[in-house]
């Protein structure tokens, strides 16, 4: 990429600049098979526009350590959207949106290390595309929550019948929403952000 | 028709050892801490960053810097995550990584670690966000 032309580099907008006084930032990743609406989940709570940040993986790199001596040529570019919401002037959080399968997620180092928890966006249309998602959230030890994004045309379980498929303990909130309705989406990360709450009463009494 | 179904996992009995994120703290007010030592960078090794770690500026572009340093120093005058740089900058996070290895060695700029999930979470950092999005 040419930066000799960075007087037009885009950035953030004046109105989108964060504060000097933000030091820190946490992250929830919102997890999802391909069109499970993460992107309009992120666009929906995010105060600036959504932002993509690319990574590219060689077909040889896959699974394998990033600093890999790739010889290879065949090179695919694997997307994520994120957002961010303001919390206080001091704490930003970021909300990412990434696919499903989990070869793409070694290309962004740690996004689940430290990640304060994740939403899974379910399509009961396709609902085993997000077995392994939430296997893989499970075998981590990812705290996450699960939204059924209700499109129109999609087949509408009991949440019990939903719970029992998906194999989930009573503990782990299972909620419906519309991303696409900024109100519903922030109750989704309400929901996540009391779950964890009541994990950590929970340790603190342990 | 009823739905397909899921067979629970348990937490593997050894989770893979993540890369070691920066455990530092949030700063209490006070000085900005030096948060990452940036060591043997000729064998490529990198200096530890997280997406949402904040890159803020702390020089002027040096007279020799490359046009990316001083299109990222430019963007950096207020703070923004390096998730935010790799998406205006159009460079892929790993060579964002590269990238600020550099800097941060020439300190070009600072970084301000992100809070990260502890076993025990931060029962009052779970409060501030969830004040936080009450007000969205
Ligand atoms: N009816 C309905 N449509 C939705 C809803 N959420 C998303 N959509 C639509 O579904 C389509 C896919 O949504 P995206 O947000 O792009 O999904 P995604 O998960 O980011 O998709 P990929 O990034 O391609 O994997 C878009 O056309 C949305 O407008 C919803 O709650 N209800
Ligand atoms: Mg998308």
């Amino acid at each position: 990429m040419d930066f000799n032309g960075s007087d037009t580099l885009p950035g953030p907008r004046t109105e989108d600049q964060l504060p000097h006084t933000a030091e820190a930032a946490v992250k929830i990743v919102i997890v999802g098979g391909f069109g499970v609406g993460k992107t309009t989940m992120v666009g929906s709570v995010s105060e600036i526009r959504p932002l993509t940040t690319e990574e590219t993986m060689t077909q040889a790199g896959i699974g394998v350590d990033d600093n890999f001596g790739s010889d290879s040529k065949t090179a695919t570019t694997v997307a994520m959207d994120f957002g961010r919401i303001s919390i206080t002037e001091q704490l930003v959080l970021y909300l990412f949106g990434t696919p499903g399968q989990e070869r793409f997620w070694f290309l962004w180092n740690g996004l689940f290390e430290g990640a304060l928890g994740a939403v899974v966006l379910i399509d009961t249309r396709r609902l085993e595309v997000s077995f392994d998602v939430i296997g893989r959230l499970e075998e981590r030890g990812v705290p996450f929550v699960v939204a059924v994004n209700s499109f129109p045309d999609a087949p509408r379980y009991p949440l019990a019948e939903l719970r029992t498929a998906l194999d989930l303990g009573e503990e782990i909130p299972i909620v419906e929403c519309d991303v696409r309705r900024r109100a519903s989406s922030r109750d989704v990360l309400m929901t996540l952000m009391t779950f964890l709450h009541s994990l950590a009463t929970a340790g603190a009494l342990r | 028709m009823s739905p397909p179904q899921r067979r629970r996992r348990r937490p593997a009995e050894q989770p893979p050892p993540p890369p070691a994120p920066p455990r530092a703290s949030p700063r209490q007010g006070g000085k900005p801490e030096r948060l990452f030592v940036v060591a043997g960078k000729d064998d490529g090794e990198r200096a530890e960053l997280d997406l949402v770690t904040l890159i803020v500026s702390s020089a002027e572009p040096p007279p020799a810097a490359a046009p990316e340093q001083t299109a990222l120093l430019r963007l950096c005058t207020t703070p923004l995550s390096v998730a935010e740089l790799s998406a205006y900058l159009n460079l892929p996070f790993s060579a964002m990584t590269v990238l600020l290895t550099d800097m941060l060695t020439a300190e070009l700029v600072t970084a301000r670690a992100p809070i990260v999930r502890r076993s025990v979470a931060d029962r009052s950092l779970l409060e501030a966000v969830m004040h936080g999005l009450q007000r969205l």
